[in-house]
């Protein structure tokens, strides 16, 4: 069936897709078999640029794979189908919870809106990257449907180049069908909470320096402040409470969504500068600590249902990259006052310091040191133009950019930060293919910018 | 704990409204096509809090089993207080207008096959809920799926009689009318639109209904009740010229 209403979250694409949408596994071979253009797996479409998307080809929706195969409640390994979100794994440990013991997902992104098989095939981070890693360290085995028929059990210590492979592999090396995950122990589903307002890039530092015995950390930055309060932000530090009475409830359905495309006139350079801050300036200034559930601490988008739609029909671009720790104190900086100065970027910037425990995934996206994400709305030219500026910082520095979170990146971009993709694509599927991987794999003359 | 049985437990809707019996802790038995399939699906709802979960492989349209079906479903949970039927097919309508056996085969997994459970379930429930899937598609025939239409028609009227045979005993028969779903079986159809629901929507209004005995004639989501009214009520010299 072509569609086209399968979009990233970023909205910016609208491709003309054939979907299929396998009920069970076994389903999936003969989809595989009858395809006749090239196939990529998709989730709940949370990347943001065209990294979910095959235009003019074909994607395997597997949201009907959502079922739990086991769970050892004593180990805490859990098994399921590569189509369950991570929202059905907090609600299913929500409800095994027990007083004396909780099991929490060891890494969990932004959202809890994403598959386990899109988590494994992008090798998302949290907010606890400096400690725990990726998704990919926690992944002990996956099944792999190859459109050669073949299914491969991939592990640490089994078909180790595959699962190296898969784990970020951008769903370009097969179908994830399912996937054992350990889960992590934890006294309770409750949050310890702090927020910290910051004055600069400096007290960023230290912040980060000063909370060693914090599990999650996180900063909102106001990318539009500019001068001496350049870096200002908000850092938010977490760690699992002691037990608090029943666990708190978990949430599957949006208290509120987004009707309706906001105008685009709506967001615009004067709008978004009060909003950060007054933002800003609510935070208190001397650090209080509060108890909160997970929710609004790991998924505070999420009570809002798609809540991509106030960036307007035109959408918008999500720009993350990250650079390494020895030239991020110049970097960030350079980045900041590019988007500052540019006057374009938007409330959602985020900061965060990502540490040095290597992912299995040979495409994998973190390296120790600092990565900013923000939003961009898509005012076409203009909005280009800044994101080829950060680019070219983030390429001089030594950083790369996260292809779950791009759109637009020049193959030369992409190639010079992650310069293993060669390896990589050798274990890519021939009969799968994305829009970005066709993009970020066209040939691009090496001398322009080295 | 309920006792739950589900025939055609592999389809979507079945799944999502087995996982909310799940999460009470109810018993289960359930019954389908494919062994591979139902497997999945019995430890899904194991995992997912069900007491115990049954599974039988059977092929529904095999009517001459369906007394031993039942039967063996109530010696298992020894008794028997929620049933849903949620087995069919969305024929191929061209194919049914050519080929006479394709027909027969849509009347006999759509109608036949549903009606003659309820034949079997009707002397062994004492109390509790029968939940049969029909569709909106039964309310009016329409060029493009009568074939199914007519099928799920006849169950509508079927399992209203079962309903008034059964009512003195205090089971109640509910007919589920559900819309637009956004399931594999209709993966072949565009989607988009509000009209379209997610199988947990319509699961969560099965559920409810098969709780509450009722009502006879559940419309899910709730607007297609006044989609199919309108629908029943257009003139037949007006509905005639349209290509629906």
């Amino acid at each position: 069936m072509v569609r086209s209403d399968y979009l990233s979250w970023g909205r910016v694409l609208r491709p003309r897709q054939t979907v299929t949408r396998p009920a069970f596994m076994g389903d999936v071979a003969a989809i595989l078999r009858g395809s006749r253009t090239s196939v990529l797996p998709f989730g709940m479409g949370r990347s943001y640029g065209d990294s979910c998307l095959n235009a003019d080809a074909a994607l395997i929706d597997v949201r009907a794979l959502n079922r739990l195969i086991a769970f050892d409640r004593e180990t805490g390994v859990l098994e399921v189908e590569a189509g369950v979100t991570l929202a059905e794994i907090l609600q299913y440990l929500t409800a095994v919870s027990e007083p004396e013991r909780s099991w929490f997902p060891a890494v969990s992104p932004g959202t809890k809106f994403v598959t386990v098989g899109g988590a494994i095939a992008n090798d998302v981070h949290g907010k606890n990257h400096h400690s725990a890693g990726c998704f990919g360290n926690h992944v002990l085995s996956l099944r792999l449907l190859r459109s050669d028929g073949t299914t491969h059990l991939c592990s640490p210590s089994q078909e180790t180049a595959l699962f190296a492979a898969t784990i970020g592999g951008l769903g370009l090396t097969g179908v994830i069908l399912s996937a054992v995950l350990q889960m992590k122990s934890v006294p309770s589903l409750w949050l310890e909470v702090e927020d910290i307002r910051f004055e600069d890039l400096a007290a960023f530092d230290r912040l980060n320096a000063e909370s060693a015995d914090w599990e999650y950390t996180v900063a909102w930055t106001d990318c539009l402040a500019r001068g001496p309060q350049l870096g200002r932000g908000i850092f938010t530090r977490a760690r699992h409470a002691g037990r608090l009475g029943p666990p708190p409830p978990a949430m599957l359905r949006f208290r509120r969504s987004m009707p309706i495309d906001l105008p685009g006139f709506a967001l615009n350079a004067a709008s978004v500068t009060a909003f950060n801050a007054l933002y800003w300036r609510r935070a208190p200034v001397t650090p209080t600590r509060r108890v909160s559930s997970y929710e609004p601490v790991f998924y505070p988008l999420d009570a809002i249902g798609q809540w991509n739609r106030i960036y307007g029909a035109r959408g918008f671009h999500q720009y993350q990259c990250v650079v390494p720790t020895v030239t991020a104190p110049e970097a960030i900086p350079a980045l900041l006052n590019a988007i500052a100065a540019a006057r374009q970027g938007s409330f959602l910037a985020v900061l965060k310091t990502l540490g040095s425990r290597p992912s299995p995934g040979m495409l994998s996206f973190p390296m120790a040191g600092t990565t900013l994400a923000l939003d961009f709305p898509n005012r076409g030219a203009a909005t280009y133009d800044l994101l080829n500026r950060l680019d070219a910082i983030t390429a001089a520095a030594g950083g790369r950019i996260y292809p779950a979170k791009d759109g637009r990146v020049s193959a030369g971009d992409f190639q010079r930060g992650f310069q293993n993709w060669r390896d990589f694509a050798r274990h890519v599927d021939p009969h799968f293919s994305s829009s970005f991987w066709r993009r970020v794999t066209a040939p691009f003359e090496s001398s322009s910018n080295s | 704990m309920r006792r739950v049985v589900i025939f055609g437990a592999t389809s979507a809707i079945a799944q999502a409204t087995a996982r909310l019996f799940a999460a009470e802790g109810a018993r289960i038995f359930l019954v389908a096509r494919n062994a591979e399939r139902l497997e999945a699906v019995a430890a899904d709802l194991r995992l997912r809090g069900a007491a115990e979960v049954h599974t039988t492989v059977a092929d529904l349209t095999d009517m001459a089993d369906h007394a031993r079906l039942v039967e063996q479903a109530r010696a298992t949970l020894d008794g028997i207080e929620s049933v849903l039927i949620a087995h069919g097919t969305l024929g191929d309508q061209a194919e049914s207008e050519r080929d006479p056996t394709a027909l027969l085969r849509e009347m006999t997994t759509n109608f036949l096959s549903p009606a003659s459970l309820l034949q079997a379930l009707a002397p062994v429930m004492a109390h509790g809920t029968i939940a049969v899937i029909g569709s909106v598609a039964g309310d009016r025939g329409r060029q493009s799926n009568y074939v199914y239409g007519a099928a799920k028609g006849g169950l509508r009227v079927f399992t209203q009689g079962v309903r008034h045979r059964l009512a003195s005993r205090g089971v109640d028969v509910v007919l589920v009318q559900p819309g637009f779903v956004d399931t594999p079986m209709t993966a072949a159809v565009a989607k988009g639109g509000p009209l379209w629901a997610k199988p947990e929507r319509v699961a969560r209004d099965i559920h409810r209904a098969m709780a509450r005995g009722g009502p006879a004639i559940l419309y899910t989501p709730w607007f297609w009740r006044w989609i199919m009214l309108i629908i029943r009520l257009v003139p037949d010299a007006i509905f005639r010229k349209t290509k629906l």
